[in-house]
């Protein structure tokens, strides 16, 4: 498995080949409480990293998911239509939200390792 | 009062208050936010939607005591209310409350408001967020003979929830025969509180006033009961909006009238034109003119067709593209199973059914006009059969 990404934005990228899988951390996901609704992107869209590609709406607020890579977005998970709380479950596993097709791996290097994000969330609490 | 009342209304920046029961927020592992100058719990272990379901399903145990509590006293206490608020309050009896709104001279809503009576002194309980400001109002225009008091000391408890007279069975058994809207002095588990049974879920329920040096070891007892579990603000949220209830700030505002808000029910005849003490209120003229002429706009239930939940400030249109309302509150009702929302439409889309678009993030959501509240409500009253009245 390949090594975890991580942006500013708690978003998690893992690259498997030329397929980023994109979701957010458990630290994200307690911020955010119970999610109730997920609004994904459409499968072939474009996206630069950046972008708003995802919307969350947990009881109290709604928050975005933007993509940390550019590419062509190539699988959404569905389940999440009908069950948002797999979000809350298990962010980092079956509460990913979209895979892109990547056009550059360098965008990933510009992210944070688990060190890294590791430190933010420490200097956040 | 004093010295605390003025230090409260003028201080230009207050710091971040917290109530008589932050340490034990804190122990129960709440999540803790700032909310009308206070720390609060949004939520707790479980999280929102569990502490929500738990009030519809047992109990629940809310701190409320960032709300403002000021007694009136004095022999022109009630006409001095009927000056500031469209209510009965000279026909209030000894352990009622009422529900009402100080008004503006334009015929807005400054804030809502409980008055409680108890023997000759009324207890206003007001929102937080405008504490100070109702305050001001009142001392602006408090006659001579009145007194007014902030009850800084006291904490604010609600018990909500089918259980809660059970569980206040053992510990004031007093409180269980009450009826909705009743007001009493009672022991609970031996602490001195005032209690009325009303709260803002739309459940059965207490509201509970006690001093702040025994708040904590009442919340204590009351936790102790297995039916019972602390509920943040989150909850309180969701629960008032399925119950229908109107959210000061966001439903109710300065720039909404009583009439527009649907609210005409908590104006009484005798405050009515034609009626004994008809107007004499801020607002009066603008406020029962639209009470027997309609008014524009008039807040409503929305219902979102999809699973998204439609936030405030989202703008309501016909099919044609005409905007004709706006969203106040709305967020997911854990109950209905879905996203609710409650805003204000123009008269002529107000029929229950009515399917108006949402625009959210640039795109139109369909929705229906509802009626509210979107989960009944099971107030307790505790009305005699007929045969045994006299």
């Amino acid at each position: 498995m390949s090594e975890i990404r991580y942006t500013a934005d708690h978003e998690w990228v893992s690259l498997d080949g030329d397929v980023a899988t994109v979701g957010i951390t458990d630290y994200a996901e307690e911020q955010l409480g119970d999610l109730v609704y997920v609004e994904l992107p459409t499968v072939g869209r474009e996206v630069t990293a950046g972008d708003e590609t995802a919307v969350l709406e947990s009881v109290k607020a709604a928050g975005d998911v933007k993509s940390p890579v550019s590419g062509t977005i190539v699988e959404v998970n569905e389940a999440l239509s009908d069950a948002p709380e797999k979000v809350n479950e298990n962010p980092t596993g079956d509460g990913w939200f979209f895979r892109v097709k990547i056009t550059d791996a360098a965008d990933l290097e510009t992210l944070m390792d688990k060190a890294g994000y590791d430190s933010l969330i420490t200097s956040l609490a | 009062m004093g010295a605390t009342l003025i230090d409260s209304v003028r201080h230009p920046d207050p710091p971040v208050l917290e109530t008589p029961l932050h340490d034990l927020h804190l122990e129960l592992g709440a999540r803790m936010v700032p909310f009308a100058g206070y720390r609060m719990p949004l939520n707790y272990a479980d999280g929102i939607i569990s502490e929500h379901c738990q009030v519809r399903a047992a109990a629940g145990l809310f701190d409320v005591s960032h709300m403002g509590q000021v007694t009136v006293q004095g022999p022109g206490a009630a006409s001095f209310l009927e000056s500031l608020i469209p209510a009965d309050i000279e026909g209030l009896a000894a352990g009622r409350q009422r529900y009402s709104f100080f008004t503006s001279e334009a015929g807005g809503i400054l804030d809502d408001l409980m008055v409680q009576r108890i023997t000759d002194c009324f207890t206003l309980v007001v929102n937080a967020a405008n504490k100070a400001a109702d305050l001001n109002l009142l001392q602006r225009s408090c006659p001579a003979d009145c007194t007014l008091t902030l009850l800084n000391d006291q904490a604010l408890l609600a018990l909500q929830g089918p259980a809660a007279a059970t569980v206040l069975e053992q510990l004031a058994p007093a409180a269980t025969t009450m009826s909705f809207m009743e007001v009493q002095v009672l022991g609970i588990a031996g602490f001195q509180c005032t209690v009325s049974r009303s709260g803002y879920t739309g459940e059965d329920g207490f509201e509970i006033s006690v001093a702040a040096t025994e708040a904590e070891g009442l919340a204590r007892e009351l936790l102790a009961a297995a039916q019972v579990t602390p509920i943040g603000l989150g909850a309180r949220d969701s629960l008032r909006l399925e119950a229908g209830l109107c959210l000061h700030g966001q439903d109710i505002t300065l720039d909404t009238s009583p009439i527009e808000a649907n609210l005409q029910w908590a104006i009484p005849g005798c405050r009515r034109l034609g009626g004994t003490r008809a107007g004499g209120f801020p607002g009066a003229q603008r406020i029962l003119t639209e009470a027997t002429q309609g008014v524009a706009r008039v807040r409503v239930g929305i219902k979102p067709d999809g699973k998204a939940p439609i936030r405030a400030g989202a703008v309501l249109q016909t099919h044609s593209g005409a905007p004709v309302g706006e969203i106040t509150s709305g967020s997911f009702g854990p109950s209905i199973k879905g996203p609710i929302a409650m805003g204000y439409v123009d008269a002529a889309h107000t029929a229950v059914g009515t399917a108006l678009h949402a625009l959210v993030r640039g795109k139109l959501l369909p929705t229906r006009v509802a009626n509210l509240p979107f989960s009944p409500h099971n107030y307790y009253r505790n009305r005699k059969p007929r045969s045994q009245l006299a």
